[in-house]
Order: C-alpha cells, then sequence, then structure tokens
C-alpha cells in the first residue's frame, strides 16, 4: 500500500461528475484456512445518481463490498472512483473520514452517549460543506424525528434510531450515501413504516445511494440500478427492470419476483377510486393516488409481481381484470417437474415477468417473438 | 497518636508520587491499551505480556532490575547521565519510574477492557462522519470509556500509593526525596514507636477505604476488581 495521500478532485460541474459515476474494482481475501476463505473480487461501473441495490445471500460479499467503497476494509488491489475523484488505488488511500460520503449501519449505531440531536449536531459540525438550514430541516422532515431529538438512543425504539441514523448520515452531506441493510434489524412493520422514507431520499434528495439487502421485496422497490452478488463475485449488473426480469438469475423463482415500472398519473377517477397511470406500453389503472401526489403528470413506480401476471392469446374484456397491456415475449423459462414456468416480456420499452402454468406455456404454444396480451391483476404503486 | 512532621512530609511525597505517576501512567497507559485493544499484530501477546509482568514478579525483583539498569553501569543511567539528568536511583524521579512500571497494569487493564467492550463499530461510525482519528479518540473514545480511564486512575494512584518494595530498592530512605508513607510507617514499627505506627497505619486506612468505596459506587454493578480483571 502506498503512502496515504489526499484523492485528486478534478474540477467537474456536478452534471458531469454524475456522469462519471462511480467506477469500483476491488480485490479482497480474508479469512484463514479454518475459518474458510472469503474472496471478493468485482469489478462495477455504477450510475452516479439514483439508487443502486446489492442484493445477495448472506455472505455474498455485500456488505464486505460496501465497506471496500467506504475505506473500512482495505482491499488487496483494486481502484475506487467516485464522480471522477480517485478514493483508492495503487498509490492512494484516501481514509474513511476524509471520502465525503455517508454510511449507515445495518444495527443502530447512534453514539450512546450523545442525545438524538447531538448525533446529528456530531455530523453538521463535521460536514464540509454543512447542509444548508433548508436541507436541513427538509432532512428532519423526511425522517420524521424532529421531535425525538432531546431523547437518549436508549430511549428510542429501534425504527426510530435508524430515521435518526439515516439524517445523521445525510446531514454529513455526504456525495454517496451506504446503507447496509439498514431493515434487516427491524420488525415487519417497522420496516413498512421506513421504506417509505427510503423513497422519499430518491425523489426529494439528489444524491447517488448505494443499498446492500437480502431482502427482494426491498430491492425491488428501491432500485434504479442492481447488481447480484454470489460468492463474492458479480452475477448480474444493470438496471433494475432488466436485472430484476433475468429469467436466469434465482430471484426470478423467488414469489416476491417482479418488476417496477415507472409511469405517470394520467388522471384520477373519483367515481370509481382509480388513478390512470401511463406507462411504457401503455395504460394502467391502479387504486386512487393519495390527494397529495394527484397532479396529472406526477412520476409513479408500480410493482408488478410475477404471479400477477396472466397471459392471454386475446384481449378478453368479459373477465374481473382491469388492466391488459399488449406484449411480445421475449423468453421461457420452465423447468421439468415444476407445475410453473417464467415468461420474460416486453412492453413498450419495459420488461414483464409473468408467472405462469406449464400447461398454460403448452396449451399457448407460448415462444419468444410470439404477441400477447398480458392481463395484471394488481400493480402497486410504491412511490 | 499525633502525626510529626517527618510523618506529615512522608504523607506529602507520597500524595505527590501518586500523582505524578497516575498521570504518566494515563499518558503513556492510554496508547498502549488502544494498541492492544485494536493491533492484530504478533507482538500483542508480547507486550500484553510485559505490562503484566508486574502482577506476578515479587517488586523487590523489579526494584532490582530497576536500580542494576538506572545505575551507572546501566544503559538507562548510561542514558539520564549523557543527558545531563544524572543518574535515578535514590530521586523522587527514580520512584515516579519504578512506580510506573510497577503500576502499569493497574491502569492499561481497566482502559484496554473498556475500548475493547466498546468495539470497533464507534470508531467507525465517527470515521464516516468525518472525523479524524485525534477528533474520534477525544469525542467517541474518551467519553464511551470514561468509566475504564477513571477506573484506571484510582487503581493506579491507590496501588502507587501502597508499594514498598519498590521504593526501598530504588528509593532508599530520604526524607522528602523518597521516603514515602510506607517507607516511614516501616522505620517507625522498626524503632519499635507504635503509637507513631498506629498514626500513620489509620490515615493508610482510612485513605484506601474511603478510595475503593468511592469506585464501587461509582461502578455500582459489581466490583470493579471483580469485573474489570479480564481474559
Amino acid at each position: 500500500m502506498g503512502p496515504w495521500r489526499r484523492g485528486t478532485l478534478i474540477d467537474v460541474s456536478k452534471d458531469t461528475a454524475d456522469k462519471l459515476g462511480i467506477k469500483a474494482r476491488f480485490l479482497l481475501q480474508h479469512g484463514g484456512e479454518a475459518a474458510g476463505r472469503f474472496t471478493l473480487d468485482v469489478d462495477l461501473e455504477l450510475p452516479g445518481s439514483g439508487i443502486t441495490t446489492v442484493f445477495g445471500e448472506s455472505g455474498s460479499g455485500k456488505t464486505s463490498l460496501l465497506r471496500c467503497l467506504a475505506g473500512l476494509a482495505q482491499p488487496h488491489d483494486g481502484k475506487l472512483s467516485v464522480h471522477g475523484e480517485t478514493w483508492f488505488d495503487a498509490s492512494t488511500n484516501l481514509p474513511t473520514w476524509q471520502r465525503p460520503l455517508g454510511y449507515v449501519f445495518q444495527e443502530a449505531s447512534l453514539f450512546p452517549h450523545l442525545s438524538a440531536g447531538d448525533n446529528l449536531a456530531y455530523a453538521v459540525r463535521r460536514a464540509r460543506p454543512p447542509v444548508d438550514p433548508a436541507q436541513h430541516q427538509r432532512i428532519l422532515d423526511i425522517m420524521g424525528i424532529e421531535r425525538l431529538l432531546d431523547r437518549a438512543p436508549a430511549g428510542l425504539s429501534g425504527g426510530e434510531r435508524q430515521r435518526v441514523a439515516i439524517a445523521r448520515a445525510l446531514l454529513a452531506n455526504p456525495r454517496l450515501l451506504l446503507m447496509d441493510e439498514p431493515l434487516a434489524s427491524l420488525d415487519r412493520g417497522r420496516r413498512l413504516e421506513i421504506l417509505p422514507y427510503l423513497e422519499r431520499l430518491r425523489s426529494e434528495l439528489q444524491l447517488p445511494v448505494i443499498y446492500v439487502s437480502h431482502d427482494l421485496q426491498e430491492v425491488s422497490r428501491l432500485a434504479d440500478y442492481a447488481v447480484v452478488l454470489a460468492a463474492g463475485s458479480v452475477l448480474a449488473a444493470g438496471p433494475a427492470q432488466s436485472v430484476f426480469s433475468r429469467l436466469d438469475l434465482s430471484i426470478a423463482r423467488d414469489s416476491e419476483a417482479g418488476v417496477v415500472l415507472s409511469g405517470k398519473l394520467i388522471d384520477s377517477d373519483p367515481a370509481w377510486q382509480l388513478s390512470r397511470i401511463a406507462v411504457a406500453g401503455g395504460e394502467l389503472w391502479v387504486p386512487a393516488l393519495t390527494a397529495s401526489a394527484n397532479e396529472p403528470g406526477t412520476e409513479v413506480r408500480l410493482r408488478i409481481l410475477a404471479r400477477d401476471v396472466s397471459l392471454t392469446a386475446k384481449p378478453h374484456d368479459d373477465n374481473s381484470i382491469l388492466n391488459r397491456l399488449r406484449v411480445e415475449v421475449l423468453e421461457v423459462a420452465e423447468e421439468a417437474e415444476q407445475p410453473m414456468a417464467l415468461v420474460r416480456l416486453a412492453c413498450g420499452s419495459d420488461h414483464l415477468l409473468a408467472r405462469v402454468t406449464r400447461k398454460s406455456i403448452h396449451h399457448l404454444q407460448v415462444h419468444p417473438g410470439q404477441a400477447l396480451w398480458a392481463q395484471i391483476k394488481t400493480a402497486a404503486v410504491v412511490s | 497518636m499525633m502525626l510529626s512532621a517527618e510523618d506529615f512530609g512522608a504523607l506529602w511525597l507520597t500524595l505527590r508520587l501518586a500523582t505524578t505517576v497516575t498521570l504518566v501512567l494515563l499518558l503513556l497507559g492510554t496508547p498502549i491499551a488502544l494498541w492492544l485493544a485494536r493491533t492484530r499484530s504478533a507482538w500483542r501477546e508480547p507486550v500484553a505480556a510485559i505490562v503484566a509482568l508486574p502482577l506476578v514478579l515479587p517488586p523487590t525483583v523489579l526494584g532490582f532490575y530497576l536500580l542494576i539498569a538506572m545505575g551507572p553501569e546501566g544503559p538507562v543511567g548510561a542514558l539520564t547521565e549523557a543527558l545531563g539528568l544524572g543518574l535515578l536511583p535514590f530521586t523522587f524521579w527514580g520512584l515516579v519510574v519504578a512506580s510506573s512500571l510497577y503500576s502499569m497494569p493497574f491502569v492499561v487493564q481497566p482502559i484496554y477492557n473498556a475500548i475493547a467492550a466498546m468495539g470497533e463499530r464507534p470508531l467507525e461510525v465517527a470515521a464516516t462522519l468525518r472525523a479524524s482519528p485525534w477528533d474520534a479518540f477525544f469525542t467517541v473514545v474518551l467519553p464511551m470509556a470514561r468509566p475504564g480511564f477513571i477506573t484506571a486512575a484510582v487503581l493506579g494512584f491507590a496501588h502507587t500509593v501502597g508499594e514498598f518494595g519498590v521504593v526501598l530498592m530504588i528509593g532508599g530512605n530520604i526524607p522528602d526525596e523518597t521516603r514515602v508513607a510506607s517507607v516511614q510507617m516501616y522505620d517507625h514499627v522498626e524503632a519499635l514507636a507504635y503509637s507513631q505506627a498506629h498514626g500513620l497505619a489509620a490515615v493508610m486506612l482510612a485513605f484506601s477505604f474511603i478510595v475503593l468505596f468511592s469506585l464501587l459506587r461509582f461502578q455500582r454493578s459489581g466490583g470493579p476488581l471483580a469485573a474489570r480483571h479480564v481474559d
């Protein structure tokens, strides 16, 4: 390892910097013979904005990757540049405290000797430059923690602690936010409580986020860009929709498998309490959006699970299913001895996944290139 | 049961010695404890063993080696003479050096325990919040490990007050220079001045009790000696 020196900051505008993105190549080995050797060997180019999720089983190297990005673990070899600034290479190793990042740890990591407010102040005092007062207030609002500031960490619930920890990481004014399974230590109720806060991060703060999780529901709700790790290697990396609709990954067989489509609100029908959303391949009806997000043109994200999509050859309107999109079959995956098969569909520029029985595949003679109609039973608005 | 001027001199010297040694040990012991708690070096065990050596070594043995080392023929003696400091044996500063070595484990151990119990995570968090290592030491390690530092200071101080063997070997018995309370006490008994000895003994007993009582009050749960001594 060469001597530590400051990374070189190339003077570029923020837009250009975002386009430069994050280039990360790491080779990291740890564990002795007895403990079982683990090798992380990745070479990634991640976008400089939006939420990138890193998904994988425990032991796949997700946390190691995040720790290498933060400088908390030292790779044996590699290169890391963020927005054109070199943080790590053969001659540079910016120590963690000089990297403009925010890190949210898996378990509550508030300083126990400081109140929630003082934990935030700890970050604000050291932020270079500190976030402006309006942004500061917005972070408190998004996380909904203003009334908790006087309390000691020990007096907060797990969900509250994690919200304070996320706010603290944001108040450090990072140029990159790293989150290591921030919801894993919480029960399901708390998780559902925090997810909307994280979704607001995407829409309200311009900050690249790398989000590690082994929960498919979490990552597919949040991801703009997705990385799948297995045994320390990259199994897949790309725009979220193309990764999550891939049939060759085990995630497609998960009962929660599905894709997230982005769309725009066209209008709402108060009589039926429904909203009409334009997506790349057509229009979808969903339960009416809340009044606050009811402006036509509002961007929404819809999550469509593979198990909620069925296929027909003709557009029937004699059944209860409201949503029907014209699709083209891209790929069929069926395994012998299994009742269900997976079909990847193109729908405009979007991809959809459908889980249908193998019997239906044969009955409809489903094959790549075939034009079909996808009937969508439920589309959940996720943000 | 009146204390003589010499008794007061001995008590005052003891207080000065213990205070100096405590400060020296907090300054020296903290980096050693930090290093022991965080290093993965192969030197960790040898260093830990050397630090703990005074726990098992007879004080006279330690004193003997120090006397040789700090004497005119010893390496430390040669160094101090070259630096124009003269020879350390039979001086106050000789006692400070010897007592610091002798009381080292009582200071390093509690600080080490507190830092080890704290774990790496708070330091990692501080680093992700842009705290430099020094900044993190003063704003995270010191406040979080505060009970360990207080235990270390109290034990280091009390242990220095109570030492006898090392002082005799290194310091001898020079009034206001090396004649500490425990030596003065020994002299009284040698001279069969039992009533003088009673006075001094009572002061030492009361002092020791107050120190331990305050420490237990401070730590509430469990005794420092039971709970704080480690692996």
